[in-house]
């Protein structure tokens, strides 16, 4: 950590400054850390329609938290990402089973997972409010080892990247003819369901739940107004989320707000700009 | 059911919709459980059993599967040279692509006649040239038997000749059997060497005007006898 904090104290910010604000100097490196790994995410969400499952599984990570909390842990965040893995497993057990369209299977698994999470957070009549704070988000409480641990999960998901991104590009795009050229589909798509779990679990605490589904759709989405190829949907998704991160950052730290917030409504610019030069 | 399919020979399946021409292919291709025994003669080599891993002499078949073609988005972001990459090699193609792969590529579509294709988008392709592409990709590497799930739906008329075409050459160059499922009777004869009549059993099989003309065939698709033919 001291190596980073002697780098960006060579920054020309006001808050730059040797030997303080180092919450400021966490949440910088925290962005420099989540954003490549919702850019990278993004490009398979987004590809193989993903976007509401993203979305369900956030919800599903805040009922885990709700049991977390109403099991006395002194860390809740483990306990959701335990309930956020389950969450996606069952998912595609049964999505695999049924012959239902995949949108009303996670209908129906978020809004049970939303219930039970206000359930239990309100058992006995205890206030809603103390989860507000996980709605929101707030990047600036973020200590070095969570951001350790989150970079430890970008060299996760970058290695599961190389290890297998084409197996499950080809899944996305055609199941049969995936299966037909040895590619597992079903642990394809659990392994990256699981990814997702995993990541937006951890890093909700910081983002904010509200907001947490932009980031791995929103980038994506944008690389799409542009992209002609792999190469340069993945470059372009980076891209903004990373921009985007710091900017969202930076207008937080100078005019207040929620950072997570400030992020997706650089993230909707980026949209708005590649859309505004997108390919014909 | 029972039929044989041969080194070199086109062989068409027909049959109505739910007759079980699209689980018979998954049924070679291994990907679903069936009872009975599906076996492959290597030229000169002993008899092998396909698809459950029970390998007892010779070398299991190699099957290149043509699929209905996938719907791309206009807007996907996967250029042929990503789709046919990743199909074939482990490099992820969110990396550079090394011109290995690139020229492999290239040389793969030039069976088809697709090389200018390489570089297009995978949403903008036409019926035929989606077809071309699934086709160079099944040929890679090449198969002992090749199989076309509806290869003529979606294919304007010149395509499906460009494509019958096709499959006439690689059925000479290379020695293959291919083994394709169609609704498209009046093409029939001009390509196939044996079309087998499904509807959940083998109704009928032979050569096509044997197949075509068979009360069977009529009976299958409802049609009454007449003089001309098909009513």
């Amino acid at each position: 950590m001291s190596i980073w904090y002697a780098l960006v104290d060579l920054l020309p910010f006001q808050w730059a400054v040797p030997g303080a604000m180092f919450f400021m100097k966490n949440a910088l490196l925290a962005v420099l850390v989540i954003t490549p790994l919702f850019g990278i995410l993004s490009t398979m969400v987004v590809h193989s329609r993903m976007s509401f499952f993203s979305d369900a599984l956030g919800h599903s990570a805040f009922t885990g938290m709700a049991i977390g909390a109403l099991c006395g842990f002194h860390e809740p965040t483990w306990a959701a990402v335990v309930f956020a893995v389950l969450f996606a497993l069952l998912f595609n057990v049964v999505k695999r089973r049924t012959a239902l369209a995949s949108d009303t299977v996670i209908g129906v698994f978020s809004s049970t997972a939303v219930a039970l999470g206000i359930f239990l957070s309100t058992l006995n009549g205890r206030s809603f409010t103390r989860f507000n704070a996980l709605l929101v988000g707030d990047i600036l409480s973020v200590e070095p080892a969570k951001v350790g641990l989150l970079a430890l999960i970008l060299l996760l998901v970058v290695l599961l990247w190389l290890a297998s991104f084409n197996q499950l590009m080809l899944s996305a795009v055609h199941p049969a003819l995936a299966d037909s050229r040895g590619v597992r589909v079903f642990w394809q798509e659990t392994v990256f369901s699981v990814a997702i779990a995993v990541v937006v679990t951890l890093s909700m605490t910081w983002v904010g739940l509200l907001v947490i589904n932009s980031l791995l759709v929103l980038p994506a989405a944008s690389a799409r107004n542009v992209a002609r190829n792999m190469r340069q949907y993945h470059l372009f998704s980076l891209l903004g989320a990373v921009l985007a991160g710091v900017a969202g950052l930076m207008t937080s730290y100078y005019v207040g707000g929620s950072a997570g917030a400030a992020i997706t409504l650089y993230l909707a610019v980026w949209f708005a700009l590649t859309f505004l030069v997108r390919k014909k | 059911m029972s039929f044989h399919l041969h080194c070199g020979e086109i062989a068409a399946l027909i049959g109505p919709n739910g007759a079980g021409k699209s689980t018979l292919f998954r049924s070679i291709l291994g990907q679903t459980a069936y009872r009975g025994k599906i076996t492959f003669s290597p030229a000169g080599g002993p008899a092998i059993r396909l698809a459950d891993g029970a390998v007892t002499g010779g070398t299991r078949p190699l099957v290149g599967y043509v699929p209905q073609a996938p719907s791309f988005d206009r807007g996907d972001p996967v250029s042929v040279l990503d789709f046919f990459t990743a199909a074939t090699a482990r490099w992820p193609v969110w990396l550079p692509i090394p011109a290995k792969y690139r020229d492999r590529a290239a040389a793969c579509l030039a069976r088809v006649h697709g090389e200018d294709l390489l570089n297009r988008p995978m949403g903008g392709l036409s019926g035929g040239q989606l077809q071309r592409v699934l086709l160079a990709l099944a040929l890679e590497p090449v198969p002992h038997i090749l199989i076309l799930d509806e290869p003529l739906s979606g294919v304007d008329i010149e395509g499906e000749h460009q494509l019958l075409d096709m499959l006439d050459e690689l059925r000479t160059q290379y020695d293959l059997s291919i083994f394709l499922s169609t609704h498209d009777f009046a093409t029939l004869s001009q390509f196939a060497d044996k079309v087998i009549l499904l509807n959940r059993r083998v109704l009928k099989s032979g050569p096509p005007e044997e197949v075509l003309s068979s009360p069977e065939f009529y009976e299958t698709f409802h049609l009454r006898m007449g003089k001309g033919g098909v009513e």
